[in-house]
């Protein structure tokens, strides 16, 4: 009796032992979805194979989440998946941690897709897609074409939220994409691009929310032509739906990943940012899901099929056609930009 | 509660023996008070704090300090301001259209014999039993440009071009009418059930015909079912979120749904919590306002008047 005892202390010891001796765990944070399917394959889970970590995946809605558990001082997540703009709002704010790009080699990233507080891991794009079954292979091609109702009749979906609605309506008014922002920086010209909006308002049927919403509107054929995330389109087309989009004019933004502030593992997020952040990552993540990556070196590696590197946002003949979001834009105009976007949908 | 003077008055009161009545009552009172406490902490913690802290945070600007930022925002920017019109207008339309569709079903049901009546009240419940998010996306395959509506519509010939029945304001107080129905017709079925049959007989014995019966005796006596009733489909209307979000196409705003689109935009809860705060504000006046002019009515009680 006395030795079985001894033998169970000994066990329960042992297991202590190893748990405390065990791999240390670090917490990532993402979307959901399709998306995060790809990420946890293509990217967490082969880089916690290589560092010998342990990894506990979780999801979250947005960086409102993030705000309310910094706030509270209770925050049990290390890296955290953000959209671009979001990250750079939220790090100017003060919720995530500076990243260290001693540590993170970002030396052959696409220009602006390494932030202070967020490095770019995948890249995808704001597009112009229509219905192939409306206006068949040959549909819209720029922005003023969907300002085009007499040329181009139907229904149009516009996004709801004002992130990258204002850039297409100035390009549709004639300015070159890269004055966009210039005019949109000086007086009047978000007044400028909310007039452009005013005067198709009539033709736009549904304002979108969502990915997923935008999606489900080509599949069901609700509307003619929208605004949307080219991803979402690939994956509804190999679902049968009748849909066909151009990177002509369309607006080049990026997915990226930032550590929480105090997040509890910090110096294990950096070596697993600057890990995910390698090219043979981020050419494996391209297989799940059409977001380019954002390390040039991903396309020269090989590890992307040539065919199919040309159908993603960042392949160098596809970037050259859009326009990339001004993020520092952003920062400084979104919540002016927002309040009088809110009351052209009101009006 | 009455204090139990009766043995106290028969009996030659003697100064001691009143003390110790009244302190065998006030421990009487404690121990029910100590009953009704764990709900009392529950409403406390789960209402009362949060919708205080609610109130505060609408205080708090930016940058963190004491300020009306957040209300001032809510004045200078018009679409605050219609978002509120259009949250009350949406509120308004769909109780008128639950009261005009759930009225004659009340009264139908009402009507029939009880075990009839049962059955067709559950048909009335069953939406209840199916997820609010179902039933909306359900409305959406029926009502959208390629569903099924218009499809047959235009296939029977009974129009030609798609009828715009969603993604706007239609869409969503058939969406909002379909989810809130069960919240008139539960109380006014129960009010009119509650109706005497006797009266009605009265009635055309002292020469009412049918019609003036029914206006003169029935109606008023459902009045109090249809008041509460109105009132619930009425305030849980103004915090609608889904069916605007889902079937309104993003050209319906209703006050929820810009609550969720600040949180977004605003590094701080307050200019949501602001919204949250006018909303409360603007509802308890017109609640008052309502029991005012109503006055004799009681808003919230059951059938017996």
């Amino acid at each position: 009796m006395q030795s079985l005892k001894a033998g169970i202390l000994a066990a329960l010891a042992a297991v202590l032992g190893a748990t405390t001796a065990m791999a240390q765990e670090l917490t990532v944070v993402s979307f959901g979805g399709s998306y995060q399917e790809a990420q946890s394959k293509a990217l967490f889970q082969p880089a916690a194979k290589a560092l010998g970590i342990r990894l506990k995946e979780e999801t979250y809605t947005g960086i409102a989440d993030l705000r309310l558990k910094v706030k509270a001082g209770a925050v049990a997540w290390d890296v955290v998946a953000s959209g671009s703009g979001s990250a750079a709002r939220a790090g100017a704010e003060g919720i995530l941690e500076k990243l260290d790009y001693k540590v993170i080699d970002v030396s052959n990233f696409l220009p602006g897709t390494a932030q202070d507080y967020c490095v770019g891991g995948d890249v995808f794009s704001t597009v112009l897609a229509w219905n192939t079954k409306t206006y068949g292979d040959a549909g819209p091609q720029s922005w003023a074409d969907f300002w085009d109702v007499k040329k181009f009749p139907g229904k149009r979906a516009y996004r709801k939220g004002v992130a990258g609605a204002l850039e297409p309506a100035l390009m549709a008014d004639g300015v070159p994409p890269e004055k966009v922002y210039e005019v949109l920086s000086a007086p009047g010209g978000i007044d400028r691009a909310i007039k452009k909006i005013r005067e198709l308002k009539p033709h736009i049927a549904v304002w979108w929310s969502s990915g997923a919403q935008h999606a489900q509107l080509m599949k069901d054929g609700e509307v003619d032509m929208v605004t949307g995330w080219n991803g979402r389109f690939d994956v509804v087309a190999k679902d049968g739906a009748k849909v066909a989009y151009t990177f002509n004019q369309a607006l080049l933004d990026y997915d990226c990943y930032a550590i929480a502030k105090g997040a509890p593992n910090k110096d294990l997020a950096m070596k697993f940012l600057a890990e995910i952040s390698k090219p043979q990552y981020q050419a494996e993540f391209t297989k799940y899901i059409t977001y380019g990556p954002t390390d040039k070196r991903a396309y020269e590696i090989g590890a992307i099929e040539a065919g199919y590197a040309k159908r993603l946002p960042s392949h160098p003949d596809n970037a050259k056609k859009q326009l990339t979001i001004d993020l520092a834009w952003y920062i400084k105009n979104e919540a002016a930009a927002a309040a009088a976007y809110q009351n052209l949908l009101t009006e | 509660m009455t204090l139990p003077t009766g043995s106290a008055a028969t009996a030659p009161a003697g100064d001691c023996n009143a003390a110790a009545l009244r302190r065998d009552h006030a421990f009487e009172r404690l121990a029910l008070f100590g009953l009704a406490v764990p709900a009392l902490v529950l409403v406390i913690v789960t209402m009362a704090i949060p919708t205080a802290w609610l109130f505060w945070l609408s205080f708090v600007g930016d940058d963190g300090s004491v300020s009306l930022v957040n209300y001032q925002r809510m004045i200078e920017q018009p679409s605050y301001m219609r978002t509120f019109v259009a949250t009350f207008q949406i509120a308004g339309l769909t109780t008128a259209i639950c009261v005009l569709v759930g009225y004659p079903l009340a009264y139908f049901l009402s009507q029939l014999p009880e075990r009839v009546a049962n059955l067709c009240m559950i048909a009335v419940l069953l939406p209840f039993w199916t997820s609010l998010l179902v039933r909306t996306y359900a409305w959406l395959v029926l009502l959208q440009r390629t569903g099924l509506i218009n499809t047959w519509g235009i296939k029977a010939g009974l129009w030609s071009e798609p009828l715009p029945l969603v993604h706007n304001q239609t869409g969503t107080l058939i969406g909002m009418v379909h989810v809130l129905l069960p919240f008139l017709v539960l109380p006014l079925y129960g009010a009119m059930r509650a109706i005497d049959r006797d009266l009605l007989r009265a009635a055309s014995s002292l020469g009412a015909t049918p019609s003036q019966a029914f206006a003169k005796v029935f109606l008023p006596l459902s009045v109090p079912g249809l008041t509460a009733g109105g009132m619930i489909v009425f305030i849980l209307c103004l915090g609608f979120y889904v069916t605007p979000a889902v079937l309104g196409g993003g050209k319906v705003t209703m006050v929820s749904n810009r609550i969720a689109d600040n949180i977004e935009v605003f590094f701080n809860w307050g200019a949501a919590s602001a919204l949250g705060v006018v909303l409360l504000v603007v509802t308890f006046a017109l609640l008052w306002l309502a029991g005012r002019l109503a006055r004799g009515v009681d808003l919230f009680g059951g059938g017996h008047g």
